[in-house]
Formats: C-alpha cells, structure tokens, sequence
C-alpha cells in the first residue's frame, strides 16, 4: 500500500474542498443543472435512474483495512449498507444525496482516497494486476508504475477535458488480469534483451460500440521514458480524436483511421520533440517505490499441516482452495480470491459488514492489504495457509465464500436496466439465472474456467465482448432480446467474440447457456477450457445446438 | 465589452483592453485589433504596417505550428474555447510557451469558466476573459485553490516531485 505523504494529502484536501463549493453553489441555485453536471462528472458524480451515483477511486484497486472499513461506514451511513465493485476496481455507492457529497469526500480524504477523475472526459483511474507483490509471475511490481501514473495524470493541466474518457491499465505478469489490451493504453512490463524493465504499449483497444484488440505501438520502451511517451500519446489524441461525434471520439478510432503504424509515427515524432525533459526523474520513482509498505514474510514451510488436515475434514475448504487459492511467491502462503458472486446476489455488491469481516481479515491476517479485482472480485494477496481455515470460517460466516472464482457463475454484469437509464434490457437477473442453473458445484467445476460477462446495452459496460460467452442486451419493440457472442477474451489472448445468431428472448438465455456447456462438455479434449474449445471447434457446433432448441 | 483578467507578476488584475476582436464578416475599426487567423494571413501584414497591435485567435482545430513564422511579430494570441469541454486549447497555450517561446500575451477566450482557471494558467494562459462572471478576487482564488500540483507544465511552479526533493 502506497503512503501518502503531506503533499499526497494536500492535494486530496483541496480537490476536497473545491467540490465543496461546487456543490454549494448547486444548491445555492447559483448553478443550473446544466452548469453543474461537468463539474460533478469530474468528481464522480452521476445522476442515475433514482439518485446520484458516486464513484470512489480505488487506485489499481488497493485498499488498506482503515479504507476498506471507511468504505464500510459510507455505505451504513449514506447509502442503504451496501457498496458496488466495479471493473475499474473502483467503489460505487447507487443511493447518494448531493447534499452529503462534500461530507462523504471529507470522509474519504481522511483515509488518502477520493473521487477524482473517476468520470469525465479525463485520464480515468489507472488499473492494474490484483496480485501484484504477491505473485511470483510478475518482472516488477506494477503498483509503482500505477501509483507514479495516478499521480501524473490527477488534475492534469492539459489533459483534463479530452475527446473522451481515457483508460490505462498496467500488468507485468504474462497472465495478464487486467484487460490491458482492451484498454485506451495498455502497459505490459516486458524485459530487454540486456535486462533493461521497459514496457510494450498497446494503444486504442477497446469495447463499447466498435469493440478493438488494440494494437502495440511499441514494442519495448525503456522504463525511465513512460512519462514522456504517456504525454505525447495523450497530446496527439487530444489534439486529434474527434469531437464530433460522442461514439467516435475515444482514442480506438482515431487510430484505427490513421492505422496503427501513422498512429505510433505521430507519436514518436512528439515524443521527441518533448525528449526527456517529460519523464519522472528516477529519484521520484525510487521515493514511490519505498513509500510502499514494506511486507514482512515469514519463513514456512510449502505445506501447511493445518490447512491440509483442515482440507480433509472439511469439503467445503477443500472445494474453496481448489477455486479461490493463488500461489503466492512465497511458501506457506496464499493469494485468496474473494468472490463476490454469491449465487442470487448482485454480482460486485457487498454489504457494509462484508466489508468490514474483509478490512479485519486483512488486518489480522492478511498485512493490511486487500485489492479489487477487474472482475468485481476482492482478493487477500498475503495469506498464510495455516490461517486459513480461520479466514474462510469468517468468510463463510458472512457470505463470502462463494467457491466459483473463474467458473461458470463468476460472471460480470453491468447494473443494467435495474438501476441504469442507458440500458435496454436487465442484465443482473440474467447473471442470477445462469448462476442458478449452475448452481451445483460439481458440475461447475467440472466446466472449469468460463467467463460469462453480461452489458445491458451496446455501451458494453459488462465487456460481453471479452466473456468467452458474451451476453448483450436490445431492445425489440420493447422487449428485452440477448445477443449471444462466443470466444471473447480480455486477456493476454486477448479477441473480440463473434456473435452466434439471432438474440434470444430474455427467458431462453439460461437455457442456451446451458446448452453452450453441454457442447462445450461434449466436444472437448483434453484440459482444454471452452475458449479453447470454441477456438478449435469453430462456431458451428454450438450454434446448431442454440438454435436446434430455440426453435 | 468583455471583463479582461490579467496575470500581472503573479496577481490577477482587471485590465482596460486596448485590443477590439473582430469577427471575420466586421469591418476593421482603427486601433489594435484581435482577427482570425485566416483573416491574418490575408489582412496581417498591412495592419502591421500601419503600425497598429495584431492578436490572432486561434480556433481549437487550427494547429499553432502554422503561426510559428508570424509569433514575433503578432502580440497576443487569443485561444478559443468555443466549448467549455473542448480542450484542445490547453495543447495550443502550453506549446506556444514550451514549444515556441512565444513571450507575447496568451488569453483565453470564448467559455472561459473558474474551473478551468489553474488548468489554464499552468498552461501558460497569462490573460482571461470569463464568461462566467469571474472577477480577479474569484480567479486568483480559483488559481490558488491547489497547493500543489503533481506535473511539469508551462507555469514556473514545481512540481510534487521537486517539492518533496526540497523539503
């Protein structure tokens, strides 16, 4: 966890109290509606079907137990005992008054976090690998980047009103848990031959409308460049994404009409007139990258005698270390994933309590660290095994030890129609379903890893083009239709799923599902996932089943 | 008349603005003049000439490198912002400070609202024409607002990084 210093601090203090006034004014009536809204966008502050939503940064989705717990009393206090993880990593409360805004902003600066640049046309909340500093994959913690980049890009004096919003995500693992490769700038840590850290950037992925893989501009940066690489690709998009039209002005399209290859010439020719003057010196690299708490790990053995007779008294411990368990760079300990896809829940909410058994687990267990993942997961990177049986006691006792992290009911829906005024169809109801249908464990695990991911609209907030079954909502003649895509993925295999046919009415999408699997079971070889299946197989044999049912 | 705010050694002031801006389909009035800059390139050199103060306006699409070869010569230029959201201008003043050195005026005309204030002066903006009824007292408290900033621009303030070597 980074610590912020007195300036860290001062900075979220004044962004604080700045609001403060905007918000005064509002209410003063000073300010119209109209005048208002790109100020609070600025902050996070939307205004939704039934109230205002506020979205918190979670910078690449870290938390300590003291935010974890604020996060906690802002939802008893402000909200209705509940809070939404979301993609971005970052916290929504649905259920806000404008008047508290100020208030729950004093709150949040009290413990380093804020709303800033969470919405708006600016440089978002940067995103970044779960498992940093715990796993064993990664060639640098990402974190350092991510927390030098939220500090370049907050309140930035030229690239604060974009074309569009602007998305960065940052792995340095070859698993690549971020979507990195969907995102505005996608940053993948990458070793030079002579061992030199730099980084591939990939630039103008995307989903939404016209979904892109993005392609890599650069193959190898060095890493003391970024800063000045960052500024000339933002400058480029800022003087050259459209304005025209709201669908085409994120920066995906303006390179894919220039090409990729004019796209990164432009690039490098900013870049150089900017030259090294634009990058972070190393000293300050070097301060972000101490300012991390330090983690202390005990030396254990690889295999915890509790924990493994724990395992055998216990299925259920069992199932969960067989799903929700990460290996951890070091012995004797664990990353555990922490699902928030209870069967019959929203997928991403958690309840204030929750919240607060998570905040005491990390405290008491887990070196005060706690992250959010892309997919609306909470993780505890530092867990010694021989506390797990305790951890997920507690888990259990509170609802979260839901064992199905990465299979079939792990599924990423946007809020839909529910809560959201873009939508055209549910989209939490269809998740509950398919989770309900595949509520039996065994067969779940047998299905092995499968993503489903569900958007409510073409705005495609639920990346159903990244789900190896995407599921999207439209709107026919007033009825709520899903359009089916297969062989999406987000990942470092990273493709845009194709569509299968015609959409289907809202209550045959679970048996579809349904029907997805049982080719999936039939056609696979083996250890082979249904990605892999489906990339193998081709379309056919699924869709003939689809459609040999549905009609 | 539009309210004319300028950064005068670090206060914000209220100034009497000797410059008229005239649209392209106006006549030229005599005196100093703020024209477009298609209206420049065709009208620029006689205006010079006789001897008065040219400012161009430069729209967000118009790229600043094409008033390179002109900037000594031109003695403020006024960077549009047709739309509070459109920020193309912030490019334009910093890389006509960072870029070309221009030392001439830089003001910032059209939406012009307090909550752009410091954005624009870190980016070299030196003079103001609000539309949002700003006077000084509101700007320079609008300016001041943030302590500390966390990059380089085209202002002289240091940023976090250097403050924290300092301290």
């Amino acid at each position: 966890m980074y610590q912020y210093d007195t300036l860290d601090k001062e900075i979220v203090a004044d962004r604080s109290r700045e609001f403060r006034e905007q918000v005064g004014r509002r209410l003063a009536g000073e300010l119209s509606e109209d005048q208002f809204k790109p100020l609070r966008l600025m902050n996070g502050l939307y205004l939704q079907l039934h109230a205002y939503m506020l979205r918190i940064a979670v910078p690449y989705g870290s938390l300590n137990s003291r935010q974890m717990r604020k996060l906690a009393y802002i939802g008893r206090t402000y909200d209705r005992g509940y809070g939404h993880f979301t993609t971005r990593q970052n916290l929504q409360f649905h259920w806000i008054k404008l008047r508290d805004t100020p208030d729950i902003l004093d709150h949040l600066a009290e413990v380093d976090m804020h709303a800033i640049q969470t919405s708006g046309n600016c440089i978002r909340n940067v995103t970044s690998d779960p498992y940093a500093g715990a796993t064993a994959e990664e060639l640098d913690d990402p974190r350092v980047w991510s927390e030098a980049i939220r500090q370049w890009s907050s309140l930035h004096p030229e690239f604060s009103f974009l074309p569009r919003k602007f998305k960065i995500a940052i792995t340095a693992a070859p698993k690549d848990r971020t979507a990195a490769k969907v995102h505005d700038i996608g940053l993948m840590i990458r070793r030079g031959r002579d061992g030199q850290l730099g980084f591939e950037v990939v630039v103008g992925g995307g989903l939404g409308r016209t979904p892109y893989v993005g392609p890599t501009i650069t193959e190898f940066l060095p890493a003391n460049r970024l800063f000045s690489y960052l500024e000339a690709i933002l400058r480029v998009y800022n003087r050259h994404g459209r304005r025209d039209n709201l669908y085409k002005a994120r920066i995906k399209i303006l390179v894919a009409a220039l090409g990729a290859e004019e796209f990164a010439r432009q690039v490098a020719e900013e870049w150089a007139k900017i030259g090294p003057e634009g990058d972070l010196p190393d000293t300050e690299l070097a301060r972000i990258r101490g300012a991390f708490a330090k983690t202390a790990f005990e030396s254990l053995p690889a295999v915890s005698e509790t924990f493994e007779a724990a395992k055998a008294a216990d299925p259920a411990l069992a199932r969960f270390a067989r799903n929700n368990l990460r290996a951890h760079k070091k012995p004797g300990y664990a990353i555990v994933e922490i699902s928030l896809k209870t069967v019959g829940e929203t997928p991403g909410d958690a309840t204030s309590d929750q919240m607060d058994v998570v905040a005491d687990l990390a405290e008491r267990f887990g070196q005060d660290d706690i992250r959010v993942t892309h997919e609306q997961n909470l993780v505890l990177p530092h867990i010694r095994l021989d506390d797990m049986p305790e951890v997920f006691a507690k888990l259990q006792a509170v609802g979260l030890a839901s064992a199905n992290v990465n299979l079939i009911s792990d599924i990423i829906a946007c809020p839909g129609l529910d809560y959201c005024a873009l939508a055209n169809a549910r989209a939490i109801p269809v998740a509950q379903q398919i989770a309900q249908t595949f509520a039996d464990q065994e067969k779940a695990e047998a299905i092995g890893e499968l993503k489903i991911k569900i958007s409510g609209c073409i705005n495609a907030c639920g990346h159903h083009h990244v789900g190896h079954i995407g599921i999207l909502g439209v709107d026919k003649k007033g009825e709520e239709f899903y359009q089916l895509t297969l062989g999406g993925s987000g990942a470092e295999d990273a493709s845009v799923g194709k569509m299968l046919g015609p959409a289907l009415p809202y209550d045959k999408v679970a048996a579809a599902i349904d029907t997805l699997v049982e080719v999936y079971l039939r056609e696979r070889q083996d250890g082979e996932r249904f990605l892999d299946t489906y990339r193998r197989t081709g379309v056919e044999p699924f869709k003939e089943a689809v459609y040999a049912d549905a009609h | 008349m539009p309210t004319l705010i300028e950064l005068d050694a670090g206060r914000f002031v209220l100034a009497n603005d000797p410059f008229t801006a005239v649209a392209d389909d106006e006549g030229l009035p005599l005196g100093d003049v703020i024209i477009s800059f298609t209206r420049f390139q065709a009208e620029g050199d006689r205006l010079l000439a006789e001897g008065r103060a040219v400012g161009v306006r430069l729209e967000p699409d118009e790229e600043v490198e094409a008033l390179a070869y002109d900037l000594p010569r031109i003695s403020l230029v006024a960077v549009a912002f047709p739309k509070f959201r459109d920020g193309r201008g912030f490019t334009s003043a910093r890389l006509l400070r960072e870029r070309f050195d221009y030392a001439g005026e830089v003001r910032a005309v059209g939406d012009v609202f307090r909550e752009q204030a410091g954005f624009m002066v870190r980016c070299g903006f030196d003079a103001f024409e609000p539309s949002d009824g700003s006077t000084p007292d509101i700007w320079a408290h609008a300016v001041s607002r943030h302590r500390h900033v966390y990059q380089r621009a085209a202002d002289a303030r240091a940023p976090a990084f250097l403050e924290r070597e300092g301290g």
